[in-house]
C-alpha cells in the first residue's frame, strides 16, 4: 500500500498516452480503487486510443468499448447480464468516458442509465474539449477558452458560453451518489470511487483532467494546474449525496484564478476584463455551492 | 406443441420465451410494439425470467445489447424503420465485435414523409452491416426463424447478429394457427449460450472492441465476412436438425411450383401470400409461372438462387425496396448473381409496395402479362 492504495497497477505502463495527461492518471486511480473485479465500459476517446491499439492492451482488467455515445447504455447491458448470471454482486461495473461523450453526444444514454438507476459507476474524465480528435470546443470547455473550432482571433475571445453544469444535471436524476474530484487530490478521488462502488445504484464521478496537449501547458505541470482550479474554484471538490451537498474544501478560495489561468495557452487572448467576469462567475458559482452545503442542502 | 391462433408478432414473442434470453433491451415504435409488449407480459407474469432493460431509446437497446453480449449473455431486441436506422452505428459494432444479438424487425418505410406502414427499405440498409438477415412470410416462420437465427447466430463458427423480418402490419398484426414447440424440444435445438471470446471474466480480462490500425483492420473484416459465410454450412445443417425435431422444413429459399416453370416471380416476407395466390390462379389457366421466396437474404444465397433460375425464360423481381438512383436492391442483387451464370433468364424488377402501398392480385397479373410479353419497362413501378 503506498499512501493507501495498492499497489497492483490495472492500467499498464506502456500505453500512448501524451507524457502528462491527467486522465492515464485518473485512468491508474480509478482502477487502483476499483480493484480487480471490476469490469471497465469506455466510450470511444483518447483513453480508449492510447490504450488499446490492436493486438496489444494496457489493461489488466476486463474492458469493453463500443462507441463514442454509448458506455452507459452498454454498462446498462454489463449490469442486466452479470444480474442474469448471478454475479453482479462479485463485480464492479465502471463506465468512463471523456467530457465530449459526457456532456454532449452521451447525453441521452446516460439520462437513462441514471433513471433506470443501474449499479454502475459512470466516471466523467473532463478534460474540457474534444481533445483525441484535436482541441474542438464540447459543452465542457470553459468560458473564454481557445480552441480549434471557437478559436480566440481578432473578433473571437474563445467559446462565448458557460461550462454546462452536468454534475447537478445527473444529481437530478435522483443519483444516490455524485461527486466530483481532481487527479491533483488523489487520496480524495480514490476514495470518492471507492464510496461512489460502494452505494447501489448509478453514481458518478467527475474528474477534472487537465491536457497538456489542449490546454497548451507544461506537461509536467499537470497537476499543480489542477490542484489550482480546486483552490481558485473553478472546479471545486463536492459530493452530493442523497441530494446533500458536502463540499471538500474551505469555505473561503484559496488561490487567485488568475494563478490557474496563466499556466495555459488557451487562455492566453483574455485581457485583465475578461478574467475578471470569469472570475465574477465561478466565485458566485462557488459561493451558492457552499450555501448548499451549510443549509444541509 | 400446441397449435394456436396468434398474432404473427406474438408468434416471435413465443419464440422469445423459448428461447429465454438472459437480456432483452427494447424501445417501443409502430409496428413492433405487440412484439415486446406481449413479452412485458410474460417478464410480468413470470412466464419469462430475463433482465428486460426499458431503454430511452432503440440506439439505447442495441448498445445495451452489445453491452449484455460482450458480458456473455444471450440477448434479444426488436424494432423497426426509424429505430433500425438509429440503430444503424451500433449494428456494425455489435457485427465487428462478432456478437451474435438476435432482433425481429416489423419492416416499415422511412420518413420523409413519415410513414408508418411496410416496405423493405429499413432493413435492405441494413444488409451490408454484417447481420444474418432473415424474412419471415408466416406467423409460423416468425417463431420458427426467430429459434433458427439464434441456432445460427451463435454457432461457434458464425457468431454473428441476426434480423429476424416480418412485415410490419401485412404480418405482424395478423393472426394465424402457430405450432408452438415444446420448451424440451427447443432446449434440445438451442443449447445454453456459451460464448467464445466475448464475455467479463477478472480472472481472464479480455479486451473488446480495441483500436484497429491499417496492419489489422483488414484482416479482422475478413474473419468476419468468413464467418458469414460458414453460415452457408451452419444453416444448412441447422435447417436439417429443424426438420426432424420440430416437422417443418426451412430453406435458403422455398420454391413454389417451381418445377416446371417457365416464368417466376422472386418476392420476401408476406407478400410471397398473395404471389402464391396469383401463381395457383394462372396455373389453371395453364402458364407455367412459380415464386421463389427467398428466406435467407443474408448471406445471399446465390448457388441456391442460380439452381432455382437456371431453366426459366423470365423471372419478375418485386422490390419493396429502391436504392434512390439505381433500381430495386434486391434486383441489383439478383442480376449480379446471373452475371457468373451460363442461363441468363430474363430479369424484370417491379418496385411494390412502399410505404405500406397494397400489392393487389392485379398488380401481380400485370407483372407477369408484362414478363412473358416482354412488354414494358426493365423497372416498372406497381401503383
Amino acid at each position: 500500500m503506498i499512501f493507501g492504495m495498492p499497489e497492483e497497477e490495472y492500467f499498464a505502463p506502456g500505453h500512448r498516452a501524451c507524457a502528462g495527461c491527467g486522465a492515464a492518471t485518473a485512468m491508474r486511480l480509478i482502477t487502483k480503487a476499483a480493484g480487480p473485479n471490476t469490469v471497465l465500459v469506455e466510450s470511444t476517446g483518447c483513453m480508449e486510443v492510447v490504450s488499446t491499439p490492436y493486438p496489444q492492451t494496457a489493461w489488466r482488467l476486463p474492458w469493453i468499448h463500443g462507441a463514442f455515445e454509448n458506455s452507459a447504455a452498454i454498462a446498462s447491458g454489463v449490469e442486466a447480464a452479470l444480474k442474469a448470471q448471478g454475479r453482479k454482486k462479485d463485480i464492479n461495473i465502471v463506465a468512463f468516458a471523456g467530457d465530449g461523450s459526457t456532456f454532449d453526444i452521451g447525453i441521452g444514454p446516460i439520462s437513462g442509465m441514471f433513471e433506470r438507476n443501474h449499479d454502475v459507476l459512470y466516471v466523467c474524465y473532463d478534460n474540457e474539449a474534444y481533445m483525441n480528435t484535436g482541441i474542438q470546443r464540447s459543452s465542457a470547455t470553459p468560458f473564454g477558452a481557445s480552441t480549434s473550432t471557437h478559436p480566440a482571433g481578432k473578433e473571437s475571445k474563445g467559446k462565448t458560453e458557460w461550462k454546462k453544469d452536468l454534475t447537478h444535471i445527473i444529481a437530478a436524476h435522483g443519483s444516490p451518489y455524485v461527486a466530483t474530484a481532481s487527479v491533483s487530490h488523489p487520496k480524495d478521488l480514490f476514495k470518492k470511487v471507492q464510496k461512489a462502488l460502494e452505494i447501489k445504484g448509478a453514481t458518478f464521478v467527475h474528474i477534472l483532467a487537465p491536457c497538456p496537449t489542449g490546454w497548451r501547458s507544461d506537461g509536467a505541470k499537470t497537476i499543480e494546474i489542477a490542484k489550482l482550479a480546486v483552490q481558485s474554484g473553478v472546479f471545486p471538490l463536492f459530493e452530493i449525496e442523497d441530494g446533500k451537498h458536502v463540499v471538500q474544501q474551505p469555505k473561503k478560495l484559496t488561490a487567485d484564478i488568475r494563478e490557474y489561468l496563466k499556466l495555459q495557452g488557451r487562455f492566453k487572448h483574455l485581457d485583465e476584463k475578461d478574467i475578471a467576469f470569469i472570475d465574477k462567475n465561478v466565485k458566485n458559482k462557488y459561493d451558492r455551492l457552499v450555501k448548499l452545503a451549510e443549509a444541509g442542502l | 406443441m400446441v397449435k394456436a391462433v396468434m398474432e404473427a408478432s406474438h408468434a416471435a414473442s413465443e419464440a422469445v420465451k423459448l428461447i429465454k434470453p438472459d437480456v432483452v433491451a427494447a424501445y417501443p415504435i409502430t409496428p413492433q410494439t405487440h412484439i415486446v409488449e406481449r413479452i412485458s407480459e410474460m417478464v410480468a407474469d413470470g412466464d419469462l425470467k430475463t433482465e428486460y432493460i426499458r431503454v430511452e431509446s432503440e440506439f439505447g437497446a442495441i448498445s445495451a445489447l452489445v453491452g449484455a453480449a460482450a458480458a456473455g449473455s444471450r440477448t434479444y431486441s426488436s424494432t423497426a424503420s426509424q429505430g433500425l436506422a438509429l440503430m444503424n452505428e451500433m449494428l456494425f459494432v455489435a457485427s465487428g465485435m462478432r456478437l451474435p444479438c438476435v432482433m425481429n424487425v416489423a419492416n416499415r418505410a422511412l420518413s420523409a414523409p413519415i410513414s408508418i406502414w411496410n416496405d423493405h427499405q429499413d432493413s435492405m440498409s441494413a444488409r451490408d452491416i454484417g447481420w444474418l438477415q432473415f424474412h419471415c412470410e408466416t406467423a409460423q416462420e416468425c417463431l420458427d426463424l426467430t429459434l433458427l437465427a439464434y441456432k445460427v447466430a451463435e454457432d461457434h463458427k458464425v457468431l454473428t447478429p441476426a434480423l429476424v423480418c416480418l412485415d410490419g402490419f401485412t404480418l405482424s398484426h395478423v393472426f394465424e394457427p402457430v405450432d408452438v414447440p415444446d420448451q424440451k424440444t427447443v432446449d434440445a435445438f438451442i443449447p445454453p449460450f456459451k460464448p467464445l471470446h466475448a464475455y467479463v471474466d477478472p480472472a481472464k480480462p479480455v479486451t473488446q472492441g480495441p483500436i484497429a490500425f491499417p496492419s489489422h483492420y483488414m484482416e479482422l473484416r475478413n474473419v468476419q465476412n468468413e464467418a458469414m459465410l460458414n453460415s452457408f454450412g451452419v444453416l444448412t445443417e441447422a435447417f436439417k436438425e429443424f426438420a426432424d425435431k420440430f416437422g417443418r422444413t426451412y430453406d435458403f429459399l422455398e420454391l413454389y411450383q417451381m418445377d416446371d416453370a417457365e416464368y417466376a416471380f422472386l418476392g420476401i416476407g408476406s407478400e410471397c401470400g398473395t404471389l402464391k395466390v396469383i401463381v395457383d390462379k394462372l396455373r389453371k389457366k395453364g402458364e407455367k409461372i412459380g415464386l421463389i421466396k427467398m428466406i435467407v437474404y443474408r448471406p445471399f444465397p446465390k448457388e441456391q438462387l442460380l439452381e432455382a433460375t437456371k431453366d426459366l425464360k423470365g423471372l419478375a423481381v418485386l422490390d419493396k425496396a429502391i436504392s434512390v438512383g439505381f433500381e430495386g436492391v434486391l434486383f441489383t442483387e439478383v442480376r449480379s448473381a446471373h452475371y457468373d451464370s451460363d442461363h441468363k433468364p430474363e430479369l424484370r424488377n417491379f418496385i411494390v409496395g412502399l410505404g405500406g402501398r397494397d400489392i393487389q392480385y392485379e398488380h401481380v397479373e400485370n407483372i407477369y402479362e408484362m414478363l412473358k410479353g416482354g412488354k414494358g419497362k426493365k423497372i416498372e413501378w406497381m401503383y
